[in-house]
């Protein structure tokens, strides 16, 4: 019955899509006001995708085992919060809460959008319900969530252990919010440039958009990070992984795009540049999900291997980029730029989308550079780390340098550009305390001390910044949070430290400055396996820390687990993990010491708080 | 028309890219070369986490084939692959051995904590040179051998439920 009800609202909901996408265009044409039919249209298709959505949620908590979906993701001895997030952990429910998305922004689009020019509105409202019809037409079928399973099976499948983890619950419908708020960037950069409404207001409108996005995306990112460096604990909390690239190639875009178009709000001017940033970064987030959910990519977030629905996205997708150069090149005819000269706020604005264009870029290359090597060579190679950190680390020297003195420029043209004595001194200071840093390393001492000395000099003038009264809050905060999160991963990549040593109970070891101390070793019953818990002291000059990590023997399956025992203060992530060694009464330990792990968390919160200010100023 | 010609090239580059995107959805991830039947050499490997060294030939106990998984942590289709490489280990007759291959140690303990460890024994190549022995293209990859260390089979690319059964018919 649920099934019926949430297909069938589906249903009537592409229906809706359909028939809102040809009266908005009619309306359109014959240039009639945006009236209350498209509005009524609107709020019914987004209350149709709810109803579908929470039906879904309800197969979910009550385990419907007649919900294929339900079936094969959900099991009744999940806790009910991950039976929740279950409804969205697969690919079916993934896309029927993109489609939900997609359909709240589209309201709260046309509800904040009611001082702007007509004809735009109703465009935009058009090319939504493009992209909201082809999503739907995908679900209903390729991906429907609602296929029935007969006769009804008395237990689900699905208990993955490894995906029951709260960030990785809530990372992809943040991760969504942030892909499917540059949905609305598109449309409505579509619709500017056709209705020729590229100018200051359309700039404001997009600003906010953005501002929505980027904020979801990086506190997503910053989730999905979370959850590979405490769950799957590869020791790390970035891997290049193809599908963490792909997250962040729109964010590369979508920062470029924000910077561009207070350009464009201030100025009047790279109108064709913003909206190549405004449609790519809805491009890329799309090839995104195609390069995800087609399998093309092999990768720990691999949902399905179905060349089928592969084709339906890549063919959707190729009638979208055409559509946009279509448009692009038929109303690309804007008025000559205004002059600005080389000091100014513009010119720092411009290099800014130089090098985010270039790390894209080079994200791009390695991600997709493979996919197209097998299909001419059939030669299979995988890009790693390697390609990645020596691409951008060196070209990250400039960048944070431009960025620190960027800020000081003003628009238009800077007149007086003092070389005032403070930021020597701040400058110098920087060198010195990176000299510091480095002096007791002896691999690549020059290079580091150069890259720290501009990470520093950029933390230290974000730090004088925050009096400064001349920029918003949200500059301040986010250039601040972005100083912090550099130099902390930097320092995180040099000072990490680890050791692996086989132990028995009541043995001593020191290794370099370390004294471990095996304490004790206890066993107890719990449940469905067998703990085995270990008491382990390790002392650092006049530091001690007492871990207590764990074995888990399970029965059916027979499997191992370990669980770390992570300590985390300001500084230092402490991690301690044993392991079991077959045939012996030794236990491999294995240390880990992480320094500044917080501080990138923090600063990458600080950065979606600053992205957040910036949003209420702009709702003001 | 200088316009034009851009529009017509982009829309050409588009497309491309498009059918390139298209032809890598139906491109086999799998593949599997035809010179089996070649003896192996009786090689010694040290063993993983210890400093026991092993030949091949030494490793079988009553078992009459044995079973090398090339595996490494850092390889993305291996993590893929482990839940078969369990139902493997459930064959009888059948010598499960893997090979870590170009690999941290810590990580690869990291692996097979998070996934469980379904092998026999576990070798280490560290630096990648047993595995040329073994004549081997990748990971992850796996070779069946008989007692005579001859390859009766060989998959390249991660293993599924069909290979699967085709190994339990080779060794029955």
């Amino acid at each position: 019955m649920l099934n019926l009800i949430g297909n069938y609202s589906l249903v009537f909901a592409l229906i809706t899509s359909l028939i809102l996408a040809v009266v908005s265009f009619i309306n359109f044409k014959s240039n009639k006001s945006l009236d209350f039919n498209i509005f009524g249209a609107v709020v019914l298709q987004f209350t149709l995708i709810c109803v579908s959505f929470f039906t879904l949620i309800f197969a979910f908590i009550y385990s419907d085992f007649n919900n294929a979906a339900v079936y094969y993701n959900s099991h009744t001895s999940k806790p009910l919060f991950y039976k929740i997030s279950g409804t969205w952990g697969n690919h079916e429910g993934s896309l029927l809460l993109w489609v939900l998305v997609l359909s709240l922004f589209t309201l709260i689009f046309l509800f904040k959008s009611k001082k702007l020019f007509n004809s735009f509105r109703i465009l935009t409202i058009f090319f939504q319900q493009i992209i909201t019809s082809g999503f739907l037409f995908f679900i209903l079928l390729l991906s429907n969530p609602f296929q029935l399973i007969l006769p009804t099976p008395n237990e689900g499948l699905g208990l993955n252990p490894i995906l029951q983890d709260p960030a990785l619950a809530i990372h992809p419908p943040i991760l969504y919010l942030g892909y499917v708020g540059s949905s609305i960037i598109f449309s409505s950069s579509l619709a500017a440039l056709t209705c020729k409404y590229v100018n200051k207001d359309w700039a404001a409108e997009i600003k906010k958009w953005s501002l929505i996005s980027w904020i979801f995306l990086t506190i997503g990112i910053m989730l999905g990070s979370i959850w590979a460096y405490y769950e799957l604990g590869w020791g790390g909390f970035w891997f290049w992984d193809p599908v963490e690239n792909v997250s962040l190639m729109p964010w590369f875009c979508l920062t470029a795009l924000l910077h561009c178009s207070s350009v464009l709000e201030k100025r009047a001017t790279l109108q064709s540049w913003t909206i190549i940033l405004a449609l790519c970064t809805f491009i890329l987030s799309m090839s995104g999900t195609f390069l995800v959910r087609s399998g093309i990519l092999n990768s720990v977030h691999t949902f399905a291997n179905d060349p089928e629905r592969g084709v339906f996205v890549l063919i959707f997708l190729t009638f979208l980029v055409l559509i946009s150069l279509f448009l692009y090149f038929k109303f690309n005819n804007f008025e000559s730029k205004p002059k600005s000269f080389f000091l100014s706020r513009e010119t720092a604005i411009i290099m800014n989308n130089w090098f985010m264009m270039y790390f894209l870029a080079v994200v791009l290359v390695g991600t997709v550079y493979p996919i197209f090597l097998e299909v001419f060579t059939a030669a299979k190679i995988s890009v790693g780390p390697p390609y990645f950190n020596q691409l951008i680390i060196p070209f990250l020297i400039p960048f944070l340098v431009l960025m620190a003195l960027g800020t000081k420029l003003d628009w238009i043209k800077t007149k007086k550009f003092k070389l005032n004595l403070n930021r020597i001194a701040i400058l110098i200071l920087s060198i010195l305390i990176s000299f510091f840093i480095v002096r007791n390393l002896n691999t690549k001492v020059l290079f580091l001390s150069v890259l720290i000395s501009a990470s520093l000099y950029l933390l230290l003038i974000s730090i004088i910044d925050l009096k400064n009264q001349k920029f918003k809050w949200s500059q301040r905060i986010s250039h601040l949070a972005f100083s912090i999160l550099v130099i902390s991963i930097i320092l995180n990549s040099i000072f990490s430290e680890e050791f692996s040593v086989n132990m028995k109970v009541g043995q001593e070891k020191i290794i370099s400055n370390s004294t471990i101390n095996f304490e004790k070793i206890s066993k107890q019953e719990v449940d469905n396996y067998t703990s085995i818990k270990a008491e382990i002291e390790i002392k650092q000059n006049e530091n001690k820390l007492i871990f207590y990590p764990e074995l888990r023997l399970y029965k059916t399956p027979e499997t191992i687990t370990s669980e770390a025992d992570i300590k985390t203060n300001l500084f230092n992530d402490n991690l301690l993990v044993v392991n079991y060694l077959k045939g012996s009464d030794y236990l491999n330990i294995r240390y880990q010491k992480k320094p500044f792990m917080f501080l990138i968390w923090f600063s990458a919160v600080m950065l979606g708080l600053g992205g957040i200010l910036g949003l209420r100023d702009k709702l003001k | 028309m200088r316009i034009r010609l851009s529009f017509i090239f982009l829309f050409i580059l588009v497309s491309s890219i498009a059918l390139i995107f298209y032809k890598s959805l139906f491109e086999e991830k799998n593949y599997i070369p035809k010179n089996i039947n070649n003896k192996i050499e009786n090689i010694s490997i040290k063993e993983f986490n210890t400093e026991n060294i092993f030949f091949l030939k030494n490793l079988f106990e009553d078992e009459k084939f044995m079973a090398i998984n090339i595996w490494a942590s850092w390889c993305l289709p291996c993590r893929e692959e482990h839940q078969y490489i369990k139902n493997l280990s459930r064959i009888d007759n059948l010598k499960l051995v893997g090979l870590n291959y170009k690999d941290k140690t810590k990580n690869a303990q990291k692996f097979l904590e998070d996934l469980g460890n379904p092998f026999d024994i576990i070798l280490s190549d560290t630096d990648g040179t047993k595995s040329i022995f073994l004549g081997a293209y990748g990971v992850p990859e796996t070779l069946i051998l008989d007692s005579e260390l001859k390859i009766i089979k060989k998959h390249i690319g991660p293993i599924n439920s069909k290979i699967i059964d085709e190994i339990k018919n080779l060794t029955n």
